[in-house]
C-alpha cells in the first residue's frame, strides 16, 4: 500500500497510509485463492466472511463487499487501519506460506472508505423490541454492543465520560494512523442505527449501576477500557517534562495540542525527547513527539524481537527516524533546580527464561549503569483498566488487578444483567479483541432480554 | 438530559472576578462540597477544573466563580446570559470530610475564597464554630464577605496592600490567633500555592491538622493521564481522583509549583489570542 514520503509525513500529522486506488484493490482482490476452507476467517476475532466480500470487490460491488464486512464488523474503516492483522487473518492466509499474504486489511479499508457516506444506512425491517439497554464507554467494546443491539431492535444509550465518543480510537491512537474524521463518521453509523450517545456523563461517579435500572433500563454493558495508567514508581517520576502516554495522547489526539495555539491546549515537547515502552502505544507517542520537533528515543527492556507494537509502525518508526535502545530500562529520572526533568538514568538488562507469557524475562545487570539527556520523557509501560462504573459496587466482582471478573464467551457478571466486556474484562489489549468481545456479549445481552420477555 | 449548559445569569464581583450561574441538573443534583467540574468553553478549548462554589438541585443549576486569567477563563468570561458552555463533566474529587470538628479556622486566599463558600456552610450545618479568614491583594479582589460573615461565628480579613483587615497574609493572621492561645481542631485552606504553603507552615508546630485544595494542571479529571499527580507523604497521588482536598503538612508544595509552571510560555501565548 502507498504511504505518504517520509519527509513529508514528519512534519504533519496526516495519514502515513494513504490505501488502495480501485485499479490496486481490484488486483490485490485478485491475488484471493478463494480458499474453499478459508482459514484466514479463523484468524479474525469477528469472523468476517473475508473470501466472500473480496469477491464482491473483484466484481466492483463495492457496497456488497461492505454489507458482507458489516455483518460481522460495524466499524470496518477503523478495523483495517489498526488491526494486528499480521497475527489474524492475514496471518492464516495460505499465500503467506510462500510468499505475501493478501492484505486483507487493506481491502476491508478501501471497502469501508469507498462507501457512500450519503446512503441511507440504517437497516429496514428491524422489529423494535421495547427493551433498553444502557452501554457504559464508547470505546471498541461499546461501539460493538451498542451496533449489534440497535440492529437487533433494542434501544441502546451509551454514556461516555469524556467530551467525544470513541474511547482510544479518539484519545489515544494518532491521526497519522487513524484520522479522527474516519472515527466520527464510525460513530455517525452507530448513531444512524439508533444509538443514542450520551457524552460527560461518569458512570459509578455520577450515575450507579442502580441509578440506570431504576431509569428503566433493562441490561448494562459495561466497555470501559483500560485507560489508567501505569508509572515506573522509580525516584524523580514527578519530575516537570515527564508525562504518561496516556496525557501526552490525550493532548495530542483528542485535544489537538499539536494545533497549540489554533486550539488552547498546550503541549512541551523538548529537543531530546525518550519514550519508556515496547507497545503501540510506545510508537505513537514517539512518532506524535517527533512531529512536535522532538529528537526521539524508544528505550525498551527487552530485544526488538520481543516488541508487542505492530511489525507495520516500527517500520514506519525506523523509516522516520526514530532512535531505538534496547534491553535497558529507568532506575531513576535526575532534574535541574527548577525542578525539569535533564537525564534519565537507565540500568541494562540480560534475558532470562520465559515468563508467563512466554517472553524471555528481562533481568537487570548489576553496575551497568548509563545515563541519557532527555528534555522530555513519556512513560508508555502498559494501562490499567477502569474499573469506575463498579466502584463501590460490591454485586460485581473486580479482581486484584482491577479487571471486571465476566464469562469470556458471553460477558456475564455476577450482577444480573450486566455484562463486560473488553479491556475491563481483558486487561488492556486490542481494538479487535474489544470488538470480539463486545460481540459475544451483544448476542447474549439480546438472550438474556428476550428470556425475560 | 441537556446537550449543552446554559449560562442563567453572570455577575462581576470583582475586577476580572465573574460569578456565573450555569444550567447542569444531572451534576447539581450529585454535587457535594469539595467537589469541582471540569469545562471546556468551546470546541477548540481546553478542558479546565472549576471548583463547584454552590448549587440548587431544584433549580438544576450550579454557581462557579472565576478569575480571567488565562486563555480559558477568559473565554468563559465573555459569555453572557444565554450563551453556552460546549462541555461540563462532573461533579468530580472526594467530597470534603465534614464532621463535627468543634474550632475549625477556614482561610480563603483570592479566588479561593470562592472555594471555601462551601466548605464553611456544610461545616456550620454539622455544626462547628467557624473562624473565617479571607485574604486578597487589596480591598477591591475581596470575594463573598458578607455571604461569608453571615454563616460564620468569627471573620478576619487581611489584605497584601493594608487596604481592608491587617496588612499582610492570612498566614498572619492566623499565626496571630495561636499566638494569642486560640486552640483549632481543624484549619482548612484554599487559594494560592505559596498561601497554603505557608498556612501548613504556621500550623505544623502546633500539629493541628490542616487540609488543602490542591489545584494542579488536570486534563481528563477523571484518573486517566496523571497530569495532575502530587507527591503526599512520599507517595504519587492523582489530584483528581485521590483529591483534591490532602493532609497540608505531607504535601510536597515545591514540585506542585514546580508542575504548574510547566506550561507558562504557552499560557502566556495562548492569552494573546483572547482579547
Amino acid at each position: 500500500m502507498p504511504k505518504l514520503p517520509v519527509d513529508k509525513r514528519i512534519k504533519c500529522f496526516s495519514e502515513v497510509a494513504l490505501g488502495y486506488t480501485e485499479d490496486q484493490a481490484v488486483a490485490e482482490a485478485n491475488r484471493c485463492l478463494q480458499c474453499k476452507i478459508p482459514r484466514c476467517v479463523e484468524g479474525c476475532p469477528v469472523g468476517i466472511d473475508i473470501p466472500a466480500f473480496i469477491k464482491y470487490i473483484r466484481q466492483g460491488e463495492y457496497n456488497k463487499a461492505l454489507e458482507k464486512i458489516r455483518e460481522k464488523n460495524s466499524l470496518p474503516a477503523i478495523c483495517g487501519r489498526v488491526c494486528p492483522q499480521e497475527n489474524q487473518c492475514m496471518g492464516k492466509c495460505v499465500l503467506g506460506l510462500k510468499g505475501d499474504p493478501v492484505n486483507i486489511g487493506g481491502l476491508e479499508r478501501f471497502v469501508a472508505d469507498h462507501e457512500d457516506k450519503a446512503r441511507k444506512r440504517k437497516p429496514e425491517n428491524v422489529q423494535p423490541t421495547g427493551k433498553k439497554v444502557a452501554v457504559v464507554g464508547s470505546g471498541p467494546a461499546g461501539l460493538t454492543v451498542a451496533a449489534e443491539l440497535a440492529k437487533m431492535g433494542h434501544e441502546v444509550t451509551i454514556f461516555e465520560a469524556l467530551h467525544a465518543p470513541g474511547g482510544v480510537l479518539m484519545y489515544g491512537i494518532p491521526e497519522f494512523r487513524l484520522p479522527k474524521k474516519i472515527v466520527n463518521e464510525e460513530v455517525e453509523y452507530v448513531k444512524s442505527l439508533g444509538v443514542k450517545v450520551e457524552t460527560n456523563v461518569i458512570v459509578g461517579k455520577v450515575i450507579k449501576l442502580d441509578d440506570l435500572f431504576e431509569q428503566g433500563f433493562d441490561a448494562v454493558f459495561i466497555g470501559s477500557g483500560a485507560g489508567l495508567p501505569r508509572f515506573l514508581g522509580v525516584p524523580g517520576e514527578n519530575l516537570v517534562g515527564i508525562y504518561s502516554a496516556n496525557e501526552f495522547l490525550i493532548r495530542v489526539n483528542l485535544m489537538k495540542a499539536y494545533r497549540f495555539p489554533e486550539y488552547d491546549t498546550p503541549i512541551k515537547v523538548g529537543e531530546k525527547v525518550i519514550v519508556i515502552g515496547g507497545g503501540n502505544v510506545a510508537m505513537d507517542s514517539a512518532r506524535s513527539a517527533l512531529r512536535l520537533g522532538g529528537d526521539v528515543t524508544v528505550v525498551y527492556r527487552r530485544t526488538e524481537e520481543y516488541m508487542p507494537a505492530r511489525r507495520d509502525e516500527v517500520i514506519n518508526a525506523k523509516e522516520e527516524g526514530i532512535k531505538f535502545v534496547f534491553l535497558a530500562t529507568p532506575v531513576r529520572f535526575i532534574g535541574d533546580e527548577k525542578g525539569w526533568v535533564k537525564e534519565v538514568e537507565c540500568v541494562k538488562m540480560k534475558l532470562g527464561e520465559p515468563d508467563a507469557s512466554g517472553r524471555r524475562r528481562p533481568i537487570p545487570i548489576e553496575n551497568s549503569e548509563f545515563t541519557l539527556k532527555a528534555d522530555t520523557v513519556i512513560v508508555a509501560i502498559g494501562q490499567k483498566p477502569n474499573p469506575l462504573p463498579v466502584r463501590g459496587e460490591d454485586k460485581v466482582k473486580v479482581t486484584s488487578h482491577g479487571t471486571i471478573v465476566a464469562n469470556p464467551e458471553t460477558g456475564e457478571t455476577d450482577m444480573p444483567g450486566v455484562f463486560a466486556a473488553g479491556d475491563i474484562v481483558t486487561g488492556n489489549a486490542t481494538v479487535i479483541s474489544a470488538m470480539g468481545g463486545g460481540k459475544r456479549a451483544a448476542q447474549a445481552i439480546h438472550r438474556y432480554l428476550m428470556s425475560k420477555a | 438530559m441537556a446537550k449543552k449548559f446554559s449560562v442563567l445569569a453572570k455577575e462581576t464581583l470583582a475586577p476580572g472576578i465573574n460569578r456565573i450561574v450555569v444550567s447542569a441538573p444531572l451534576i447539581a443534583e450529585k454535587a457535594q462540597p469539595g467537589q469541582f467540574v471540569i469545562l471546556r468553553v468551546n470546541e477548540r478549548g481546553e478542558r479546565f477544573p472549576l471548583t463547584l462554589v454552590d448549587w440548587n438541585p431544584n433549580e438544576g443549576t450550579i454557581v462557579l466563580i472565576f478569575q480571567e486569567v488565562g486563555v480559558s477563563t477568559r473565554k468563559l468570561g465573555k459569555l453572557e446570559v444565554g450563551d453556552y458552555i460546549e462541555d461540563i463533566v462532573g461533579p468530580l474529587g472526594n467530597p470534603t470530610d465534614v464532621e463535627k470538628y468543634g474550632e475549625v479556622a477556614v482561610i480563603g486566599g483570592g479566588v479561593g475564597t470562592a472555594l471555601i463558600y462551601p466548605w464553611v456552610r456544610a461545616l456550620k450545618e454539622a455544626g462547628n464554630r467557624i473562624v473565617t479568614i479571607l485574604g486578597a491583594r487589596n480591598v477591591g479582589l475581596l470575594l463573598l464577605e458578607d455571604k461569608l460573615r453571615s454563616i460564620s461565628d468569627e471573620l478576619y480579613i487581611s489584605t497584601d496592600d493594608g487596604t481592608k483587615g491587617v496588612k499582610g497574609f492570612t498566614s498572619d493572621v492566623l499565626k496571630s490567633l495561636l499566638e494569642q492561645g486560640r486552640k483549632f481542631d481543624l484549619v482548612m485552606a484554599a487559594g494560592p500555592v505559596p498561601m497554603m504553603r505557608a498556612v501548613a507552615e504556621v500550623t505544623r508546630p502546633y500539629k493541628i491538622k490542616t487540609v488543602v485544595s490542591l489545584n494542579p494542571i488536570m486534563v481528563d479529571g477523571t484518573g486517566m493521564c496523571g497530569g495532575c499527580r502530587v507527591t503526599v507523604g512520599g507517595e504519587t497521588k492523582f489530584a483528581c481522583v485521590d483529591g483534591p482536598e490532602f493532609d497540608a503538612h505531607q504535601v510536597d508544595f515545591r514540585e506542585l509549583m514546580n508542575r504548574l509552571r510547566t506550561y507558562s510560555e504557552e499560557e502566556t501565548l495562548a492569552r494573546s489570542t483572547v482579547s
